[in-house]
């Protein structure tokens, strides 16, 4: 790509330029004056304004002039928004300007048309960058309930909204006392401690038997192969609530209803799946004359498997005990029907949590969460380049 | 070739011919195969597929009535509900019998509450009874009391029913009593309990010695008392009367308290027969109700297909299968709702997933890992955590609500309800299932080669061609995976809908937790569960026969 010579950047003609720049000026005053009660004045000042800083921009400005003039353009959206909403909107004027300082010259000066095949139509470049708009849409949808979630853990009230004071960005607005109840609140610890207490067994146990299981699988000739997938992976795919329904009865019967042992086997159960899943799939790649290399120079099977399949076959092992981990960590259907008060886990505070509505408290806990689901999928990313490298799948 | 065949079957090197000798080798393969796979195979049968056998025996199992009224349902066996009348007083006096035993063991109340599902006022019925049971019989159990206190001497019916020091014991009856006990209340009744029945007595007023040792057993076993210390209860003296009425021949009697039973059977002769019938009735009038006795006949029998009508809002009645009345019928309703929430919340998957899936194969390799993360970060995060997200998103004080009364596009007053109803649901849950339908989608366009695309358009066609004609197919297989994945996923979920999906929202999953933890029934629980696993299977079977299992792929 980086060959191409023939660029079609080139100065648009300023009806052009001054058109589409009205109109998103326009669109963002529709806003603004919306929010200012005056929906009307919003668009025909937004319009106007984004006119006259093209007009300004494109035509009476040298070009040298670039960056100062975006520079201008910000300060001055920032000290619009200060007049308007206080230090929150210093800011979001701020980054408008920033926006629109580099909007101006990317329509203007036609730089949009730099990344895309110099002989589309303008139908298609808009198409082009329509589609791109929806995909950014999409993936604003997916992220922002995320993301808004944080900041408001560190509201002061009990909301579970913003309030005006964390909108203008006063620092009384934001505390930590939802945290520190998080860490002090003998509830909250002892349903941490019980689900980093469950995790952790239950994971070993599906890891374990997962792993044998997988590598008795991969071999060639296995019996009944497609049955007995079948009936391992059936934990991910039956519905959790007839999981948990069966498992209730079943394990009232056994008088392993609401132990410990009884969740830590429901949730391995649950993870065992995952672990068949990533496992196979390592195994997929692997190279069966290197165990047959190992046992031709004297090696034992155990010391095979622990010497020269397992290293190679690890990062697949230890995805697959992540996703179990997570399975577990994060399980609350089964655990509220197997369990008792006694292995209430964080999963579990949540649910009742939300259901009764008490305190932020549980937006702090997601917010903790995040952070370890940030922590777990980085984790998992390395370690599925490193079983692609290890098995010389990808260059990288 | 035919050089081997001239020198017959290949040999190995160690002289058997070769094709046994890779049999072998093959065998122990698969053997040692096996041996790996074993553990897991077994952990899972034990603690996943068995529950969701139980689960499924459980919704036709309906041994609550034939074991809590063993008696009364082997004498309503015989009973024509054709009739129009209540069954006759065989049945009534097998009835108190069987209730009496299960007010003191108070499993009246359970099986009050099964046979409420069925029809409606059974469960004040049964309550109401068992409350009364101790009195019926009252006069006669005073009367004989009055004719001489040794009636009232625990130590004195012990020896009554033992037959004295020595005397020899029928243990068949002990043991056939620890049965019925054991059935009516699903507890352990082995072990020695202080008494066996004597042989002579029991021959000699059978039903007495009957309702003696089952006083015996749960004296012994449910209070660990001392059975000889302890006053029998007002069903054994019943039970004396009527033996005694019935003509028990206790002149040829010569055990303890030989002269007492005479002096008894004087008396009985004397007494008015036990009506059970008209005490019953006076009770709850609900027992001279043709209609009861025919509920019980009809689930009296061991398996039962009521849970399933039930479950999709038919009933048995008179008339053979009905649907239920217009007010009750709400599974059948529930099913639909599920379904077209699901395919909505499927559709509207696939409408985000595919734009962003094919922006992410076509972006170069570094652009897409980046975004991918956006993606992967969702599907990582805390099922609660976005859930109670998109709580904080769409309560009517919430974030969207804020951002549209701020903007002015909403008054005050007028913020738009978004949670609590079939709105919140699909949102929660489209945000939820997201990364699901983008993964495959994502995995299978990632290998279409763009060469086609461009093929295409140098022959001529318009950018829309190329893509429906050329593109587009080759990613039908993507779609369908993530769909059913998605689909699968959804219509069994509970967590997102009862957090945010009110009572409009809900999806039968929440109808089925309700059943087992608030309603407690489970049966019926057991039957909605079965079906929407029958579903999910059959989903996962297509899914299987498309994608293969082992295609799976995470992250």
């Amino acid at each position: 790509m980086a060959t191409y010579t023939l660029k079609y950047v080139e100065k648009k003609p300023l009806s052009f330029s001054l058109q589409v720049l009205a109109a998103a000026g326009g669109f963002v005053g529709l806003f603004v004056g919306a929010a200012q009660s005056t929906m009307l004045n919003g668009v025909i000042g937004g319009a106007v304004l984004m006119a006259v800083l093209g007009v300004l921009a494109l035509s009476v400005l040298d070009e040298k002039l670039e960056k100062p003039f975006r520079w201008g353009v910000i300060l001055l959206m920032a000290a619009g928004g200060w007049y308007l909403g206080g230090l929150a909107g210093l800011i979001v004027g701020g980054l408008f300007g920033w926006f629109f300082g580099w909007f101006i010259y990317w329509i203007g000066e036609g730089r949009y048309r730099a990344t895309l095949l110099p002989y589309l139509t303008p139908g298609q470049v808009l198409g082009h960058y329509t589609f791109r708009v929806v995909c950014g849409l999409i993936f604003f949808f997916l992220i922002t309930p995320i993301v808004v979630v944080m900041p408001l853990s560190f509201n002061a009230e009990n909301f579970f909204t913003f309030t005006p004071k964390m909108l203008s960005l006063d620092p009384e607005g934001y505390s930590l006392k939802h945290y520190r109840d998080f860490f002090t609140n003998p509830d909250w610890q002892q349903a941490l401690w019980n689900s980093v207490s469950i995790a952790p067994v239950a994971t070993l146990l599906s890891v374990s038997f997962g792993t044998l299981a997988a590598i008795g699988l991969s071999s060639e000739h296995v019996p009944f192969r497609r049955a007995i997938m079948a009936i391992l992976i059936s934990p991910m795919i039956v519905p959790l609530i007839i999981s948990a329904a069966g498992m209730y009865f079943f394990y009232s019967r056994l008088g392993l209803q609401g132990t410990f042992w009884g969740v830590v086997l429901a949730h391995a159960a649950l993870g065992i799946p995952f672990v068949i899943i990533t496992v196979t799939a390592t195994l997929v790649g692997f190279d069966r004359s290197l165990t047959r290399a190992s046992a031709s120079l004297g090696a034992n099977p155990v010391t095979t498997f622990f010497r020269v399949q397992m290293p190679l076959i690890l990062p697949g092992v230890i995805s697959g005990g992540l996703f179990a981990f997570i399975t577990s960590f994060d399980e609350v259907v089964v655990v509220l029907f197997v369990g008792s008060a006694g292995q209430k886990t964080l999963p579990w505070q949540m649910f009742t949590g939300l259901r009764e509505q008490i305190s932020p408290t549980i937006l702090a806990v997601a917010t903790i969460l995040v952070g370890v689901s940030i922590v777990l999928l980085t984790t998992v990313e390395m370690l599925r380049r490193r079983s692609e490298r290890l098995r010389g799948l990808s260059p990288g | 070739m035919s050089d081997t065949t001239d020198t017959g079957p290949v040999l190995a090197a160690d002289g058997t011919p070769l094709k046994r000798s890779l049999n072998r080798a093959l065998r122990a393969q698969k053997m040692r195969a096996l041996m790996l796979i074993a553990p897991l195979l077994i952990f899972v049968l034990v603690t996943f597929i068995a529950p969701i056998l139980d689960m499924l025996f459980r919704s036709v199992e309906n041994q609550i009535v034939s074991n809590t009224l063993p008696y009364t349902v082997e004498q309503l066996a015989d009973w024509d509900p054709e009739t129009g009348e209540a069954p006759g007083d065989a049945v009534f006096a097998a009835l108190y019998k069987d209730m009496f035993i299960a007010a003191e063991t108070k499993r009246h109340t359970r099986l009050g509450t099964r046979l409420n599902y069925e029809q409606v006022g059974l469960s004040s019925m049964f309550r109401g009874s068992g409350r009364q049971i101790d009195d019926f019989g009252k006069d006669q159990i005073k009367a004989l009391e009055k004719l001489d206190n040794s009636w009232k001497d625990a130590a004195f019916w012990y020896a009554l029913m033992t037959g004295g020091e020595g005397a020899e014991g029928h243990t068949a009856l002990l043991n056939a009593q620890r049965v019925r006990m054991a059935t009516v209340t699903g507890d352990d009744y082995d072990g020695d309990i202080g008494f066996v029945p004597g042989r002579a007595i029991a021959a000699l007023l059978p039903e007495t010695a009957q309702a003696y040792t089952a006083f015996a057993l749960f004296t012994a076993v449910e209070d660990e008392d001392v059975v000889a210390e302890e006053k029998p209860w007002e069903a054994v003296k019943v039970a004396l009367i009527r033996d005694l009425q019935a003509g028990a021949d206790v002149a040829g009697y010569d055990g303890p308290g030989a002269a007492e039973l005479r002096a008894a059977q004087e008396l009985a002769a004397e007494l008015p027969a036990l009506d059970f019938r008209q005490a019953f009735t006076a009770s709850d009038k609900g027992w001279s109700d043709p209609e009861t006795w025919r509920t019980i006949q009809i689930y009296s029998p061991d398996l039962t297909s009521g849970y399933f009508l039930n479950a999709v809002d038919l009933k048995q009645s008179a008339d053979g299968i009905e649907p239920r009345p217009e007010n009750e019928r709400i599974y059948i309703k529930l099913f639909k709702r599920t379904l077209f929430m699901s395919l909505v919340i499927c559709g509207a998957c696939i409408v985000l997933a595919y734009p962003v899936s094919y922006l992410l194969a076509t972006l170069p390799m570094r652009t897409a890992n980046l975004l991918m993360i956006l993606v992967l970060l969702p599907f990582w995060t805390s099922l609660l955590v976005r859930t109670s997200a998109w709580k904080v998103m769409l309560q009517q004080q919430g974030v969207i609500n804020d951002v549209l009364v701020w903007l002015g596009l909403v008054n005050d007053a007028g913020r738009l309800v978004m949670i609590n109803n079939q709105f919140g649901t699909i949102v929660a849950m489209t945000h939820i299932l997201l990364p699901f339908m983008i993964l495959p989608m994502y995995s299978v366009m990632s290998t279409i080669p763009p060469a086609y695309v461009r093929a295409a358009k140098s022959l001529g066609a318009t950018n829309w061609t190329a893509f429906w004609r050329v593109y587009f197919p080759q990613s039908v297989p993507g779609i369908g995976a993530g769909s059913i994945l998605v689909f699968i996923l959804s219509i069994g979920y509970y967590i997102t809908p009862e957090l945010v999906g009110g009572t409009t929202g809900t999806f039968i999953s929440n109808r089925i937790a309700y059943h087992i933890s608030s309603s407690l029934n489970w049966g019926l629980a057991a039957a909605l569960g079965t079906i929407l696993l029958a579903a999910v299977l059959i989903l996962y079977w297509a899914y299987d026969k498309i994608v293969g299992i082992d295609n799976v792929k995470l992250g």
